[in-house]
């Protein structure tokens, strides 16, 4: 089985942000790492490979301080890498960084691209499934197992509530993985000694013929800002409740 | 305690390549996961995490920087960090790795014959063979040119006597490499488990190194055969040798203990609070402290890469290993001290890690060539005399 393993670079969990001068974007943080779920979803397909043979491709759009990942993911174990190398990536949305990752796709035929659920930095949560909309394949979200099954696969997906569903795909397939799902391996040293000399294909967007053209934007990136606001509610007792029950459910949202 | 991100005030990390960087990160993973939660009650109960062995060997740690049998061919710096990580969770496990790798595979590949690295390297690397260094003795410890342990040959083979003191790992190796005066002057025997004649026996009562197994081994007529003998190593040069390496490893990482007491500290004094509710941190003497720390790693840090650097080229020498040595142990002692200091009476507690560390470091002082025997070897190096008689 060929899998790839979408993962994707983001600032790691407690690194100082800062919002950049045009207020677009952060600044690239002095500490990033893997995405977690995508860590969890190329854990995943080492798993696979483990079983039923293969190959795993680690396909990552990124900065070129990926690699710093993308070497992660070659240690780990994956046999070789695509990296669409691009400084700023935040000039597509999320329709455009998955016509990026399905171009580059393309180009390996895989049975299987596994990607985290969402990523921790934007968490929209929408590339995986879209970039299976753009390839034409079967795709499942929030997995938490994946067996080989005859010609296709059997997954289990979260569903709310704690209730999962089993269900069978045809392959080729995406799959978004919850994180969780299985036990990180740590990199061997070997594999860090060994990481060196695997393949990393660079590409570009341009190169894969990807336009720019967001059809979302992002407007305005800022740190939460702290008002304090005193509403007086008038009315009857019985009004003032009402209203102030109503607030606390849909403005407030704590009830 | 949040999570360990590294202590690193002056961008020295700027100066490590991605693979380092990798290898730093990983050896962190693994020591924050798999060790920190046990370490302290290892250090209680005065045991080693046994269990970890098979993992550490699978991880590549044991003979990292060897570049043969499989290991992983770390540069110095990359085992430097190797070393740093592990010690930042306890100076017993980096022992246990420093004395596998540097103390028992080095020789064995540096000096061993073909036979002997090919029935040992792959085990030792694994870490289904564990392996221990026996090189001082009841009276002999700074002084090793004095050891009484006698090799003779008989019959084909050798006979072994003599006593051996402070090991680490005695009781648990599988392979004793020991030292022992011959009539043609020092030299190394692999002296395996079991040998009838060769027995060992545990040291308790350490206030020291309590997750770290040390022993004293027994040679009373042991015979080996001649094949148990290193071939390459002749006179006091080979356990040297060995003890250079090891001790180039120690010099880093004591900087990972110094780490974990100065950020414990460091934590702490930010969010303890005395007089109207201030901060500990908010005051001069304690910032004072801290200032001081974290000057010193920092130099500490400059120091390791330095010197690793100038391993890699060949250039690093036994003097210069010296000053590592002496100057980073001191070093993390010191901030143990420091960082102690700092907790108050939540320092004294096993809770934190600092006591733990600062013990530990009292061994780490002492072993690989005490403090003293440093300062001499730098001494010598600048004055040109000898001053250890
Ligand atoms: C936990 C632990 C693990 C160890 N593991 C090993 C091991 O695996 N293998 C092994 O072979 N050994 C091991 N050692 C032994 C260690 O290397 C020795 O303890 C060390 O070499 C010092 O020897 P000593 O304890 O006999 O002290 P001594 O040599 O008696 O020294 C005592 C004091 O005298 C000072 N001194 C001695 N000579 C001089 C001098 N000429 N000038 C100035 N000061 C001097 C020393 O600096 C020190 O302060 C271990 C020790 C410990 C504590």
């Amino acid at each position: 089985m060929k899998i790839l393993a979408a993962i994707k670079q983001v600032p790691a969990r407690d690194s100082q942000l800062r919002v950049n001068d045009s207020g677009t974007w952060i600044e690239e943080p002095d500490t990033s790492e893997i995405n977690e779920p995508d860590a969890y979803a190329l854990e995943e397909a080492l798993q696979l490979r483990e079983k039923a043979g293969g190959e795993v491709v680690a396909l990552c759009a990124g900065p070129e301080s990926a690699s710093q990942t993308i070497r992660e993911a070659l240690a780990k174990g994956a046999d070789r890498a695509i990296h669409i190398e691009d400084d700023d990536l935040g000039r597509f949305d999320s329709l455009g960084i998955a016509r990026i990752l399905a171009a580059a796709a393309a180009t390996e035929q895989p049975d299987l691209i596994l990607t985290g659920l969402q990523s921790d930095d934007l968490g929209f949560g929408q590339t995986g499934v879209i970039l299976a909309e753009l390839l034409g394949m079967a795709h499942a979200t929030i997995i938490m197992k994946v067996e080989p099954r005859g010609t296709g696969i059997r997954v289990k997906r979260e569903l709310e509530d704690g209730w999962f569903q089993n269900t069978d795909l045809p392959l080729p397939a995406v799959l978004t993985i919850q994180s969780g799902i299985n036990k990180l391996r740590y990199a061997t040293l070997m594999g860090i000694k060994k990481a060196k000399l695997k393949e990393v294909r660079k590409l570009t967007a341009s190169g894969l013929g990807v336009a720019v053209e967001p059809s979302v934007r992002l407007e305005r990136v800022f740190m939460p800002q702290r008002t304090k606001q005193t509403r007086m509610i008038e009315g009857s007792v019985r009004d003032q409740a009402a209203a102030l029950v109503e607030a606390l459910r849909h403005e407030v949202r704590v009830l | 305690m949040a999570q360990f991100r590294g202590v690193d005030y002056l961008l020295i990390d700027s100066m490590l390549s991605e693979e380092e960087l990798l290898v730093r990160q990983s050896v962190r993973q693994f020591a924050d996961a798999e060790v920190m939660p046990l370490i302290r009650d290892c250090y209680r109960e005065g045991r080693f995490p046994t269990h970890l062995i098979p993992k550490l060997g699978e991880l590549g740690y044991f003979g990292a920087n060897l570049d043969a049998y499989g290991c992983a061919g770390m540069s110095s710096v990359e085992y430097g960090l190797l070393m740093q990580e592990l010690e930042r969770a306890d100076s017993g496990l980096r022992s246990f790795c420093s004395v596998q790798g540097a103390l028992v595979m080095y020789p064995i590949l540096t000096y061993g014959s073909k036979e002997q690295k090919d029935q040992w390297m792959p085990r030792l690397r694994t870490g289904s063979a564990v392996g221990c260094f026996g090189l001082t003795e009841p009276g002999f410890g700074s002084n090793p040119a004095g050891m009484q342990t006698t090799a003779r040959q008989d019959n084909g083979g050798w006979i072994l006597n003599g006593e051996k003191t402070w090991i680490t790992n005695g009781s648990a190796a599988d392979i004793a490499v020991v030292w022992a005066r011959t009539p043609d002057g020092i030299r190394g025997f692999l002296v395996e488990k079991g040998t009838p004649g060769f027995t060992s026996s545990d040291l308790h009562g350490k206030m020291s190194m309590r997750a770290s197994v040390t022993s004293s081994l027994a040679l009373a007529d042991c015979r080996v055969p001649a094949s148990a003998m290193l071939p390459g190593a002749k006179g006091l040069k080979g356990p040297l040798s060995c003890l250079t390496q090891a001790r180039y490893g120690i010099g880093w990482g004591v900087i990972g203990a110094a780490m974990d007491c100065y950020e414990t500290a460091r934590q702490y004094s930010i969010l303890r609070t005395q007089f109207d509710g201030k901060p500990i941190a908010a005051h001069q003497l304690v910032q004072e402290k801290l200032a001081w720390m974290i000057t010193e790693i920092t130099k500490a840090q400059l120091l390791a890469l330095h010197c690793g650097r100038l391993k890699d080229q060949g250039k690093l020498d036994p003097a210069h290993v010296s000053m590592l040595k002496r100057n980073n142990v001191g070093m993390a002692l010191e901030c143990a001290r420091l960082s102690r200091d700092l907790l108050g009476a939540n320092g004294i507690m096993d809770e934190a890690p600092i006591m733990r560390h600062m013990c530990n470091l009292e061994t780490v002082k002492t072993y690989e060539g005490t403090d003293h025997i440093h300062a001499l070897v730098i001494g010598e190096r600048v004055t040109g005399i000898a001053a250890y008689k």
